[in-house]
């Protein structure tokens, strides 16, 4: 039989704001176990919490990024369980009616183009953390992260392959550090996603029975629990049996999914508005404000750089995979270099460079108007292209100029004809093979005695001197 | 002095006639004498007392006093106040010193208001006659078989006794007025949201409200002058211009339109509580009040909608208490969930617990909208009801309770039997609306009655306006029990 899989994401991003959703502490990452933590934070008696409007804007942006309907009343809402690290027993959240309903992201899977809807994202409080480390025995609690802001995106279960819902994750993640809601910190829990999964044979309307999986904070353990939850499900189903709704977790070093719990042990919320909160209400002016400091979104960009720089849209869309790349191009260009020769180099030997570091363009040694004036040289035909590339890998190393090295390495190409011309007669006499091929017709023959005299002036000739120059003296 | 009004210790404290010294040590005195008997304070401390009456001098002598500056206040146990042991009445809190201070506490120090110690009251300020406390019941200082009333009964009797001349109380669902009416003094819940909550432990977050107990109408506008204003830190605190509530105590009555709910004058008001309110109302009659006919035919409604929405507020405000980050931990538990059953099981008494549980069964799955959502929509009928009813008066009256002060243990084995007893508070706590209790003379057993006034939003001026002037007419609210 075929199988479809279909899947949903849930995913939790910590919003960056400067103190957490509803009490003044501090969010930053990483200080002492408990000591970012107000009254509300440890859930002493009478504290009660305040909205946090820094948190509604980052959850306006969002919505009006993804044309997202931005409810003007939304609620927020208890939900209550008992766990250590939750410290008054309820998380406050929004359920009936969150902040912003509806909305889409583009995902692209080998060149296909597909359109993910949403469902909702709402405004909730991260809990604190249990430390299981040494207190003799016992479980520490840190509470420094109770009350940082989440916005909890939830899509609409239109993702049918592993591959999907990572490019949808990625696509997600692109757009939330864009606008600048996000720091992305996935190692730091600042991007998790909860999936769920169901199978049905392909061309049933109905879903099949879903299991969730929780907490996964990368894109390789998205991809791997997915495929390794779906083929438990397809064979459990082959062999008979029978998929119950439940909570699973993935275990990245047996590549497995374990259960957590099962529908039986679903806990029962007993969700209700919150007395504390007075509804969430959004006005027209709060909306507008939000939207004209929104940045320019990259769907946007895309279609302004092919407009105003003249690249190809396979270039543009390259170009604003982030913020940091549009903004390194567009100062290259700025900075006075070719618009197609900038696009080139840093899709080309920039990236290619930072892949292999493992960083991205803001870790780039090479300055947009470095790069800019080694580009500038190129056009003026100071050195070639070939030459450019070892010039790069110099400048990335020393942190030199392109003129500085030019200089101090003697790469300055050779135009003069003259100069060329001894190289040029030296090349035929060593080369007689190759000429011989060459008035036979072989026009490859010339290729390699343009490397010839590439070679014996160390880079430094004009290729194209070099070859006018050939065709004259073999004619 | 333990009789006198605050405009008279002020005046006295301005004139170097006492100092706070003294005065916190006159109130410390019986304090000390009588709280054996009657259980209205929980913690007095002294030392602690004493450092604040000194400061309060302090001020007095560099100019840098207010008007109530010196003036020693009981605060009831459920304001948490920095350095101070806050009970809550709970044995969930016996060993918890409060790191911070409420909002009330934060403004009754910032005027000078020097705490003589924290009251009594029903646990977790759920009950209506302070039985229900871990430190054990208050007594009736008019009849020490009698309950005080709850929740704020410690409170309540500290003013009644003269072991304080005022005190904070909250009200939920008549946790002010019906002790207040109980032990026979003055006493106002506001509109919602004019006190703030912050640092005032949650029962009911919709319907908790703070306010102030004292002799008379005048006292509890200057105190509520202190206790009232927005906080930032409360959500619910509403952003108004700050107002003196004592600014129209001397207003005439004439022209005053009082609504009589015919309701709150049906069976089950007992014929002596029912004499006291109808003398009260012919003094008002002879003040120039005109006496109206209105209805709010859903009163019998606000007992079961409050007994839904109260526990279901508080099944979810009390989780906090888990024994995992402050107050009381079983000594003996097995796992995580033994730890929290067995805290729980130990720390909190048999009233909060039933509350707990049936909060918690009307929010569950497959019950909310049966019980929750139909006692909010209740909660609305009332409401307007009550807006119905102010169309044609300006403030309504009636009684606080249907009886005086019950004898301690009478009902304490028939929890619906005091439920029913709240019917004429409750629907002020549900509509928000300010109310208050004047004292109005004695049933036939000699224990206090008290008169219920409820205004409109806002109202507090007027309501206080209209007892104040009750108060120059007559001189129930002067009587004393004698101890």
């Amino acid at each position: 039989m075929k199988w479809e899989v279909v899947i949903g994401l849930e995913v939790h991003t910590q919003l960056t704001t400067s103190s957490k959703i509803f009490s003044p502490a501090s969010t930053a990452f990483g200080a002492e176990p408990n000591t970012q933590t107000a009254v509300v934070d440890i859930a002493l008696p009478g504290a009660l919490p305040v909205m946090n409007r820094a948190a509604v804007d980052k959850a306006i942006q969002f919505g009006l990024a993804i044309g997202a309907r931005v409810n003007r009343k939304s609620v927020f809402a208890r939900k209550n369980y008992f766990y250590p690290d939750l410290p008054k027993g309820y998380q406050i959240s929004q359920f009936e009616l969150p902040i912003v309903e509806g909305g889409q992201i583009a995902i692209n899977v080998d060149g296909v183009e597909k359109v993910i809807n949403l469902t909702r994202a709402h405004l909730e409080e991260d809990a604190g953390k249990s430390l299981h480390g040494d207190y003799h025995g016992a479980t520490g609690i840190d509470l420094n992260r109770a009350g940082t802001p989440l916005l909890e995106i939830v899509s609409e279960p239109e993702m049918r392959s592993a591959a999907e819902a990572v490019a949808y994750a990625k696509a997600l993640y692109s757009l939330v550090t864009w606008i600048g809601i996000c720091d992305g910190n996935m190692q730091e829990g600042s991007f998790r996603c909860d999936v769920n999964v169901s199978v049905r044979p392909e061309g049933q309307a109905e879903f099949g029975t879903r299991r969730e999986i929780k907490n996964l904070n990368s894109f390789r353990f998205i991809e791997q629990a997915i495929r390794a939850e779906v083929q438990w499900q397809i064979e459990t189903i082959e062999d008979g049996g029978k998929i119950e709704q439940a909570t699973v977790l993935f275990d990245p070093d047996t590549g497995e999914t374990r259960m957590m719990r099962s529908k039986e042990d679903a806990h029962d919320y007993r969700y209700f508005p919150d007395p504390d909160l007075p509804p969430l209400v959004i006005d027209e002016d709060w909306i507008e404000r939000v939207r004209n400091a929104l940045p320019e979104l990259p769907h946007d960009m895309q279609q302004r750089f092919e407009r105003q720089y003249g690249i190809p849209a396979y270039d543009a869309v390259t170009l604003t995979a982030s913020k940091a790349l549009a903004g390194y191009y567009e100062a290259t260009v700025a900075a006075g270099a070719d618009a197609k020769l900038a696009s080139n180099w840093i899709m080309g030997d920039i990236s290619a460079t930072l892949n292999r570091e493992e960083q991205d363009i803001t870790a780039c040694p090479v300055s947009a108007a470095a790069l800019a004036a080694l580009i500038g040289r190129i056009a003026d035909k100071t050195i070639n292209n070939k030459t450019a590339k070892d010039v790069l890998k110099k400048m990335w190393e020393s942190g030199d100029s392109t003129d500085a090295i030019i200089e101090r390495d003697g790469l300055k190409q050779e135009s003069d004809s003259g100069a060329i011309e001894a190289i040029v007669l030296e090349v035929i006499a060593a080369n007689p093979k190759s000429v011989e091929e060459y008035r036979a017709g072989k026009e490859k023959a010339l290729n390699s005695l343009v490397g010839q005299v590439m070679k014996a002036s160390r880079g430094k000739a004009d290729p194209a001197v070099a070859l006018e120059l050939l065709k004259q003296k073999l004619a | 002095m333990i009789e006198s009004s605050l405009k008279q210790l002020s005046a006295a404290l301005a004139a170097r006639q006492v100092s706070a010294v003294e005065l916190a040590g006159e109130f410390l005195a019986r304090a000390k004498q009588y709280n054996g008997e009657l259980n209205a304070y929980i913690t007095l401390d002294e030392q602690k007392t004493l450092s604040e009456a000194h400061d309060a001098d302090v001020r007095r002598a560099d100019g840098t006093a207010g008007p109530l500056t010196g003036i020693p206040v009981a605060h009831k146990d459920i304001f948490c106040q920095e350095g101070w042991l806050t009970t809550c009445g709970s044995k969930m809190l016996g060993n918890f010193v409060s790191p911070y201070s409420a909002h009330v506490i934060e403004q009754c120090r910032a005027a000078g208001l020097v705490t003589l110690g924290r009251t009594n009251m029903d646990e977790f300020a759920m009950g209506s006659s302070n039985e229900n406390s871990a430190f054990g019941p208050v007594k009736n200082p008019w009849d020490k078989n009698a309950v005080p009333g709850g929740s704020s009964g410690g409170s309540a009797v500290a003013v009644a006794a003269r072991l304080a001349p005022i005190a904070t109380g909250t009200d939920t669902g008549g946790s002010i007025r019906q002790p207040a009416a109980f032990c026979g003094v003055t006493g106002i819940k506001p509109t919602y949201g004019v006190v703030s909550r912050f640092g005032m432990i949650a029962y009911a977050s919709s319907l908790d409200q703070g306010g102030p107990f004292a002799k008379s109408a005048e006292d509890c506008a200057l105190l509520l002058n202190v206790m009232a204003g927005f906080d930032e830190r409360d959500a619910t605190s509403l952003q108004r211009e700050r107002e003196d509530y004592s600014r129209d105590l001397e207003r005439p009555l004439a022209g005053l339109r009082i609504g009589l709910p015919r309701e709150y004058f049906a069976d089950g008001l007992a014929g002596d509580v029912a004499a006291a309110i109808d003398a009260a109302i012919a003094e008002y009659k002879k003040l120039g009040a005109q006496i109206v006919e209105v209805s709010l035919p859903n009163t019998r409604l606000a007992i079961p909608s409050y007994y839904v929405i109260a526990p279901a507020e508080a099944s979810s405000n009390l989780s906090r208490f888990d024994g995992v980050r402050y107050g009381h931990r079983a000594a003996d538990f097995d796992g995580l969930v033994g730890m929290y059953e067995q805290t729980r099981a130990e720390g909190f008494g048999w009233e909060v617990k039933r509350r707990i549980l049936t909060g918690t069964y009307v929010l569950s799955h497959g019950y909310y909208d049966a019980y929750y959502l139909q006692a909010q929509k209740i909660r609305r009928i009332i409401a307007n009801d009550f807006q119905a009813a102010f169309r044609d008066c300006d403030l309504i009256a009636g009684p606080v309770a249907p009886t005086t002060a019950w004898n301690l243990g009478e009902k304490s084995d028939d929890p619906v039997a005091m439920y029913l007893a709240d019917i004429y508070t409750l629907g002020v706590n549900l509509a928000g609306l300010p109310g208050m209790s004047v004292p109005a003379g004695f049933g036939a057993d000699g224990r206090p009655v008290g008169l219920q006034l409820i205004g409109n939003y806002f109202d507090e001026a007027r309501l206080l306006n209209a007892a104040h002037r009750f108060q120059q007419a007559t001189d129930w609210h002067l009587k004393a029990p004698a101890l």
